[in-house]
């Protein structure tokens, strides 16, 4: 009687403690956002939140600050939007190689590469940036500094590149054998076969990795901060200086004044980098869901 | 070109379409295949038969060249189609597999719409015309006798079908290509009974049309649907001849042996 009691308690002690672990997680993500806006939350009522709206980012003035979130968006959108466009089609194809045509040898011989390239940290792709990169985006287009969006675009390609290839091998090879003999038995080519079956098939795996590589690159902070040059201006030319927010945010949070203005608008530039990339990993898992990959 | 002393059964002119001639075949160093010699007559059902491990799929895989696939495996002998060795270096395997379609033993639709499986062949070579597309794909259905059960959802995904019905849809992703021969590996083994008996009925509709060389381990499955049967037996072929000789008075005593059930 005592025993099976005994029992009782320590199935219960055991439960709880395991739905306590569960729960830490989610208590961490929910402590994160109170904290960001209880840091960030006075701006909404002082300056109000239209400040945010202000065209130009000026935090320390002797006039007028100036606020304005938009340049750095648009300098994390252009910065994301350039190594995106630079990356995905160099990884698919890679994966491709590597997945569907690559012979064993070749496999072998590659994938230690990318594995490198994965685990280089980001200051030092910077210093690689700043000496090499930037002084060939400099001459190739004849500009007066390479501290530009596309340099750090570039440096972020490198960074997002082992990852999405990497995923999206996985997702190519664990397609079924069986779907791609049943066209080879249709008379497909090898070629025809990898476009028209392995890859649709694959997709939303792909786009997983994609949203993963654009989570990561949104989110890099150092080797930005290092070559986009820091300007924080409007712009959509991909050879104007930029700076994202998360480049923000970490050149200026050394120097503000606890709670002052400037401060809270820092906080608020990380519940916008919060919320963009809440949104992206939602809009991974519908199509996850989509496609079937997800229950 | 039938030769009366190996295939005593045969009527005289029958019509030889596939004609195999001391086939080798090597996984490797492992060899699968030894010394087959067989013609397959057209327009007729011709079942392979033997225990697991006999080379039987095998040799089917070497009649569309599916083997080519595996590395490091080879092909010695000559297997002809209409009189044309299809493993010479300037053999186009395209027009051999549209030639000589394939249902494989488990049922792998793509995971596209019923229309686009069925439609996948017939796009690969070429054909746009959506009209013209469309007709291939009813045809096709109709042919696989599944038509009346998916023409309301054509669009819908292939793999909400039931196992029974993505195997029939198969069969028609395989006759819109338009091939004279239709290759068979044990396409009914994982289908309930149901299921199995309608495609066995299929294949008694499509033996008029169609050459068909079916693998399956089940025999009465082989006597229900088969006119010739060979048998196989650890990579070689033991005998060959028409179904009902087989079934019921077998030359060689190891065919017998695995009829009757006392091994495989």
């Amino acid at each position: 009687m005592s025993r099976s009691r005994k029992q009782h308690i320590t199935d219960k002690a055991m439960r709880l403690l395991l739905v306590g672990a569960a729960s830490a997680s989610v208590l961490i993500v929910c402590l994160i956002f109170l904290f960001l806006f209880k840091e960030a939350g006075p701006f909404a009522l002082k300056p109000g939140l239209g400040k945010l709206m202000d065209s130009q980012w000026i935090p320390v003035s002797f006039q007028e600050e100036h606020f304005g979130v938009g340049p750095l968006l648009s300098g994390s959108a252009l910065v994301t939007a350039l190594a995106m466009l630079v990356t995905v089609p160099i990884s698919v194809l890679v994966a491709i190689y590597i997945a569907e045509i690559a012979r064993p040898g070749e496999r072998e011989f590659l994938k230690p590469f990318i594995e490198i390239l994965a685990s280089i940290p980001s200051v030092v792709l910077g210093f690689f940036g700043l000496l090499v990169v930037a002084p060939i985006v400099k001459t190739f287009f004849g500009l007066s500094t390479g501290l530009t969006a596309l340099t750090g675009a570039l440096l972020l390609s490198l960074m997002a590149i082992p990852t999405i290839i990497s995923l999206s091998e996985d997702a190519l090879v664990s397609v079924p054998y069986a779907l791609k003999n049943a066209s080879l038995a249709l008379g497909a080519s090898h070629l025809q076969t990898i476009f028209r079956v392995t890859l649709p098939a694959a997709l939303p795996g792909i786009v997983a990795a994609v949203m993963l590589g654009i989570g990561r690159v949104i989110g890099e902070t150092m080797a930005v901060l290092m070559v986009t040059g820091n300007s924080a201006i409007l712009t959509a030319s991909p050879l104007a200086s930029v700076r994202t927010m998360t480049a923000t945010i970490a050149a200026e949070m050394g120097e503000v004044p606890f709670g002052s203005v400037h401060y809270q608008a820092l906080f608020w530039i990380g519940i916008i980098l919060l919320v963009i990339t809440f949104f992206l990993n939602i809009i991974a898992q519908r199509v996850l869901k989509k496609y079937g990959m997800m229950k | 070109m039938v030769e009366q002393s190996l295939y005593p059964n045969y009527p005289q002119d029958l019509e030889m379409v596939i004609t195999a001639s001391q086939v080798d075949f090597f996984y490797g160093a492992t060899q699968a295949l030894f010394d087959i010699s067989l013609l397959i007559p057209a327009k007729h059902v011709t079942a392979l038969i033997g225990p697991s491990g006999c080379g039987k799929s095998t040799f089917l895989r070497c009649l569309n060249r599916m083997n080519d696939t595996i590395p490091h495996s080879r092909v010695e002998g000559e297997i002809s189609i209409n009189q044309k060795d299809i493993y010479t270096p300037d053999t186009d395997v395209v027009e051999l597999r549209k030639e000589v379609g394939m249902v494989f033993q488990k049922s792998n639709p793509f995971p596209k719409s019923i229309f686009d499986n069925v439609a996948y062949g017939p796009r690969i070579h070429g054909e746009k015309d959506p009209r013209r597309l469309a007709e291939i794909v009813e045809q096709s259905l109709q042919q696989a006798a599944i038509w009346d059960e998916v023409k309301d959802r054509l669009h819908a995904n292939a793999m909400g079908l039931s196992g029974g019905q993505q195997q029939r849809l198969c069969i028609a992703r395989a006759l819109a290509v338009g091939p004279k021969i239709l290759l068979m590996d044990e396409p009914a083994s994982a289908l309930d009974p149901k299921s199995t008996m309608r495609i066995e009925d299929l294949i008694g509709e499509l033996r008029t049309n169609y050459t068909i060389v079916i693998v399956t381990h089940n025999m009465q499955q082989a006597a229900r649907v088969s006119d010739y049967t060979a048998f196989f037996y650890e990579g070689r072929l033991i005998e060959c001849d028409a179904t009902p000789k087989i079934f019921t008075n077998p030359r060689q005593k190891q065919t017998e042996d695995y009829i009757t059930g006392r091994f495989g």
